[in-house]
């Protein structure tokens, strides 16, 4: 083994070129697959953080419309049990449908009331709250900035909301909110938990239990935990997956494509490595010979090759992780938006590049078992011979 | 009968499937332990074919060698490599060194095949070697960077590294002037005494083969004369 690898290093150094050349074909191969990938899971991160990120991933609501869930918090406790580790930002959200009137106008909207507190992690309110204060005391609320100018109503008024069941109140607006999608600022209209549970008579019930997961591709399956975690036939668990379809299929399309460069990237890789270590099986047919003809048995004789070929991958991985890293830095740097900020984020996938890696490191070494059988079926007859 | 080290019974070498060239015809002989040997002959005459089949690099179309006493006709290919490295030492007209390795490097490659890394005691074997052909200077020198003497000198320490019981050389002065000649068989000569080592060498050379204990002659893949001083 050790004779074999340092016979496989002396190799490679006494042929500096075809190395480097080899090296760097493998760098690019691999600094291009890391490239792609970062690019495409950047591209991806981003577009499901703009869908999702500010979104609930996962809700708990009941079946049946109307029903509340009592004894929230307890309920929290069980649905975070189900995967502590991935369940993040866990609210409870007492909602309703409301007509608000103004003397020229009146709409529908939807009331939302949470806690404050918890309400930070999903809606970042705090963040989002571009004028005024949250409504901290009963009857305030805050309201999207789009249904302000619509409705020209200024902080410090007061409007009239009436619910489906006809019961009326009256709201102090305390501040305006931009959630960054017009929809929400023209419907939304937001208070504490205490002013919702009032005005809609729901007691000590919520509507529904929101959350987020860590790692937003596996919501499904955290759905699913959370369902059998609870397991009561009055609830349902739903998450974004379900709902945002057609925004998966595209994404996974994508994916897909990425593979596909990647196959063709590392078929390209191998043939260049195969084809250069059998050259190089010719160029050293003495040296083989007369280590046969030593006694060396033909396996270890092999190994010489396999050794060039795991060596040459790893280093073709290593420059080539360099290489790529780089690459998505400088892309992530200076292809910007108009605004400056990058059009893809700058995203480093350990994970990604350690499998990119180990595949190359396999694929050369396995690119290296054709002249490796050549190398076995050397006769050293021949090359003594032929001087 | 005599005890030999090598043994050679009705061996028959023909080439090729088609137009069938004989380069042996039955051929017996046997080598004594100890003994310093030439073989010579025209070009052609089968030698390096007789050599190489001792060697056991080639396989005899009929017939058997005999090596310390065991037959190597059933042997895999294996351990007709262990028998090799541990009993036989090559030296061919070309020196075939390794180019990537030094002079020092290269001596050690036999003991390395057979135990992969070289301790402190072979390094020591190597260089008493080395020093022994004259070239302690020139130890960590590449291959390439060496005279043709100077190579072919490396060759012979590689040949004895294993300190093997037989030496095989083909021609092993042929490309080199008739001064390093002179040294490179009183080298052998000086080793076959010292440690009794058996040589057996091709020459075309009379001056070289007049020098030894026993000359055998080849000719169209026969023996024609075998004398014994
Ligand atoms: N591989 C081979 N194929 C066919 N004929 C061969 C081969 N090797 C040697 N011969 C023939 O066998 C005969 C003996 O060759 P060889 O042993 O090399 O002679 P020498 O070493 O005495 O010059 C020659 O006629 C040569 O042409
Ligand atoms: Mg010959």
């Amino acid at each position: 083994m050790k004779l074999a690898f340092d016979i496989a290093l002396r190799f490679l150094k006494s042929s500096k070129g075809q190395t480097a050349l080899i090296v760097l074909g493998i760098a690019i191969g691999v600094s291009v697959q890391i490239f792609i990938g970062s690019l495409i899971t950047g591209l991806q991160k981003s577009l499901v953080d703009k869908t999702v990120g500010s979104a609930p991933q996962i809700t708990v609501s009941p079946k049946t419309d109307g029903d509340f869930i009592l004894d929230a918090q307890a309920q929290i406790k069980t649905i975070i049990a189900a995967n502590p580790d991935e369940i993040i930002n866990p609210v409870a959200v007492t909602q309703g449908p409301a007509i608000l009137k103004t003397p020229e106008k009146s709409t529908t909207i939807i009331m939302r009331g949470f806690d404050w507190k918890a309400a930070q992690g999903i809606y970042k309110i705090n963040d989002r709250l571009v004028k005024g204060k949250l409504g901290l005391n009963e009857n305030e609320v805050i309201i999207g900035k789009d249904l302000a100018e619509k409705l020209s109503i200024k902080i410090g008024d007061t409007i009239e909301m009436i619910t489906p069941t006809g019961k009326t109140g009256q709201f102090l607006v305390t501040g305006f909110f931009d959630l960054q999608v017009k929809s929400l600022n023209e419907s939304w209209i937001l208070t504490n938990e205490e002013t919702a549970q009032t005005f809609f008579e729901t007691g000590e019930g919520v509507s529904q239990i929101e959350m987020q997961v860590k790692d937003v591709f596996v919501a499904d399956e955290v759905a699913m935990a959370v369902e059998n975690r609870l397991n009561d036939d009055t609830l349902k668990v739903t998450n974004w997956k379900e709902e945002n379809a057609a925004l998966l299929s595209g994404l996974s399309g994508q994916t897909a494509s990425s593979l596909m460069i990647q196959v063709f990237v590392l078929i390209s890789v191998v043939l260049g490595i195969a084809s250069v270590l059998a050259i190089s099986v010719v160029q050293k047919s003495r040296q083989i010979g007369i280590l046969k003809a030593m006694g060396m048995h033909n396996p270890k004789a092999s190994l010489v090759f396999l050794f060039q070929g795991f060596l040459l991958g790893v280093l073709g991985a290593f420059v080539g992780i360099g290489l790529g890293i780089g690459l998505s830095w400088s892309f992530a740097t200076f292809v910007t938006n108009a605004d400056g900020s990058s059009l893809v984020p700058f995203y480093i996938d350990w994970y990604f590049i350690g499998i990119s890696a180990g595949i190359a490191i396999t694929a050369s070494t396995l690119a290296a078992l054709i002249p490796a059988i050549r190398v076995s079926k050397l006769d050293p007859m021949e090359v003594i011979k032929n001087g | 009968m005599d005890n030999f080290v090598v043994e050679v019974k009705g061996v028959s070498k023909v080439y090729g499937k088609t137009i069938k060239t004989v380069a042996l015809h039955e051929m017996n002989l046997g080598f004594k332990a100890g003994s310093f040997n030439a073989i010579i002959g025209e070009s052609g005459s089968g030698k390096s074919t007789l050599l190489n089949i001792i060697g056991t690099l080639d396989r005899p179309t009929k017939g058997e060698v005999i090596i310390n006493g065991v037959s190597t006709r059933n042997m895999s290919k294996g351990r007709l490599g262990d028998l090799r490295n541990e009993t036989l030492g090559f030296v061919f007209q070309f020196h075939y060194l390794l180019p990537e390795f030094t002079a020092l490097e290269n001596v050690l490659m036999p003991y390395r095949i057979a135990n992969g890394k070289a301790d402190k005691k072979s390094q020591e074997r190597a260089k008493e070697i080395l020093d022994l052909v004259g070239l302690e200077k020139v130890e960590n020198n590449l291959a390439t960077n060496m005279s043709g003497g100077q190579q072919q000198r490396t060759a012979i320490a590689r040949a004895l590294m294993n300190q093997p019981k037989i030496i095989l050389a083909d021609e092993p002065t042929g490309n080199l002037d008739s001064q390093t000649t002179d040294g490179i068989y009183q080298l052998f000569r000086k080793i076959n005494v010292e440690l009794g080592t058996t040589f057996i060498i091709i020459t075309h050379d009379r001056r070289v083969a007049e020098k030894a204990d026993r000359i055998v002659e080849i000719l169209d893949g026969r023996i024609s004369l075998d004398i014994v001083k």
